[in-house]
């Protein structure tokens, strides 16, 4: 599904990224771990060109996403994001920070896509909230709405960039709890986070980053249990 | 002065109980003996209620308004094109937008109308009006494109990118997602520039338009009142602006509906 390529990001003389090659498959849960700075926010940010890479190739099922004419806008219709600062959008209520981005992409009519919209906000348990505003919510209640908002766009791929890392410790599990439904589900996920327990129940491949390479990858059980790197050993051994 | 006002008072046909009033100590009045009330009534009587000179106010300030209100939409408009140009990335469009705002911001506004009045529109017959609309327009674009361009620069970096990562183009994103936002904190600072423009309005004088401090200083050449014409007409632009800015609190409440309540 993702394909990318001996990828590089550079900014300004500091190399983030020094050449990444990975192959994501259809349904498949890939959880990022590693020290900060080691580029998996990045990287991730790269798969949907948040960050345009200095170097290398992506393909995003079948099409080159860093060639020149890609259509970037399209692209990300596929591929939903959700980011640490949840970002929702302060002016809109819930329901119209759902509806956006289908409503604009006439994907949907208002009234299809608010259907749907209720439809997700049952699921993850926010209906009532429909007509708040975000400043109203809960940190956890933003980021539930803010996954929703990235569902609505009918995504086949989502991308988490640390999504419980800004939140207080009693929110984070019910985040957590719509992405294992949400992978329970089939999604394709690419997770870059810090809850390790989130990694090994529901990876079904862990990276673990550091200094802008995949230093290196497995199932949850064998980075977990079984780390061969001296370095992904002292970082398991400081988190866990 | 003063005789030659009190003798063509006379001429006018005393139709209004103010002309009474003023018929009745008229002779006082000659004689230099009013009291305190009676020389407030004078200055009322000869700056405003007499001849209907009330009418040369109210025209002057329906220009004022006229002007201003245009001017703001022309400065509104430009302010905010400007300042997309600016954020626009696109050298060319920077370059002249930076050199617009510079021009305008380092000098005086009525040397802008001078050269606007005379030097472009001098030979061509043209209503002051609409003179004033582009020279205050001009001028109030250069302000309005730097409060826009913070509004905008103040909105989170991650609003961009989740309008971006939801498939939103950089326009619908800007549009959508970014400008209302900086238009809400923009907000007191253009309505501060709007009372601003209401006032430099006035600037408009030295073409000879007759907007309201034109039309008070038209009265102060007719009565010698030194006082009185330019009060009257300062009470006009605080009746204006104190309006204007009841209007935009009420408009910045209701923009700030997101908020915690």
């Amino acid at each position: 599904m993702i394909t990318v390529k001996d990828l590089h990001k550079h900014f300004g003389n500091l190399e983030v990224l020094n050449g990444i090659n990975q192959h994501i498959k259809p349904q498949e849960k890939v959880v990022i771990i590693g020290p900060s700075g080691s580029g998996k926010s990045t990287f991730l940010r790269c798969l949907n060109l948040l960050e345009k890479p200095t170097s290398g190739q992506i393909f995003f099922e079948g099409n080159e996403i860093t060639a020149p004419k890609a259509d970037i806008d399209q692209l990300r219709c596929r591929m939903g994001m959700v980011f640490q600062q949840f970002n929702l959008f302060p002016h809109l209520n819930v329901i119209d920070n759902i509806t956006l981005a289908p409503i604009t992409h006439k994907l949907m009519t208002r009234e299809q896509a608010k259907q749907r919209a209720m439809e997700l906000l049952n699921r993850v348990g926010l209906a009532e909230k429909a007509l708040a505003y975000p400043k109203q919510l809960s940190g956890g209640q933003q980021q539930r709405i803010a996954i929703v908002r990235a569902l609505a766009m009918k995504p086949d791929v989502m991308l988490f960039d640390e999504p419980t890392s800004a939140l207080d410790p009693e929110m984070v599990g019910e985040v957590l709890d719509v992405m294992k439904h949400l992978a329970l589900d089939g999604m394709t996920m690419v997770v870059v986070t810090h809850e390790m327990g989130f990694a090994r129940e529901v990876g079904d491949r862990v990276l673990f980053m550091d200094g802008g390479v995949v230093l290196e990858e497995g199932s949850p059980k064998e980075i977990f249990e079984h780390p061969r790197q001296q370095r992904t050993q002292d970082f398991l051994n400081k988190v866990l | 002065m003063l005789s030659a006002f009190l003798f063509s008072a006379t001429e006018v046909a005393s139709s209004t109980i103010f002309d009474q009033w003023w018929l009745g100590m008229k002779d006082q009045a000659m004689a230099g003996q009013l009291n305190f009330w009676q020389n407030i009534y004078k200055e009322i009587y000869q700056n405003v209620l007499y001849n209907d000179r009330w009418l040369n106010y109210l025209r002057g300030m329906g220009i004022t308004l006229e002007v201003s209100f245009f001017a703001a939409l022309v400065g509104l408009f430009l302010g905010m094109l400007v300042a997309l140009m600016r954020l626009s990335g696109v050298k060319p469009l920077q370059k002249i937008a930076g050199v617009y705002v510079g021009i305008i911001r380092g000098t005086p506004m009525l040397l802008q109308v001078l050269i606007i009045n005379f030097g472009i529109f001098g030979s061509i017959a043209i209503d002051r009006v609409i003179i004033g609309v582009i020279a205050c327009g001009l001028n109030s674009g250069a302000y309005v494109s730097e409060i826009i361009r913070s509004g905008i620069l103040s909105v989170d970096k991650g609003q961009t990118e989740a309008g971006r990562s939801l498939g939103l183009s950089n326009w619908q994103t800007m549009r959508l997602v970014v400008f209302p936002q900086a238009l809400k904190t923009a907000l007191p600072a253009l309505c501060n520039e709007f009372i601003t423009l209401i006032k430099e309005t006035s600037i408009l004088a030295y073409i000879a338009l007759t907007e309201l401090t034109k039309a008070g200083d038209y009265i102060r050449s007719k009565t010698y009142s030194a006082f009185t014409p330019y009060i009257v007409s300062g009470i006009l632009y605080l009746i204006m602006t104190g309006v204007l800015t009841k209007l935009l609190g009420k408009l910045e409440r209701r923009l700030r509906q997101g908020d915690n309540r």
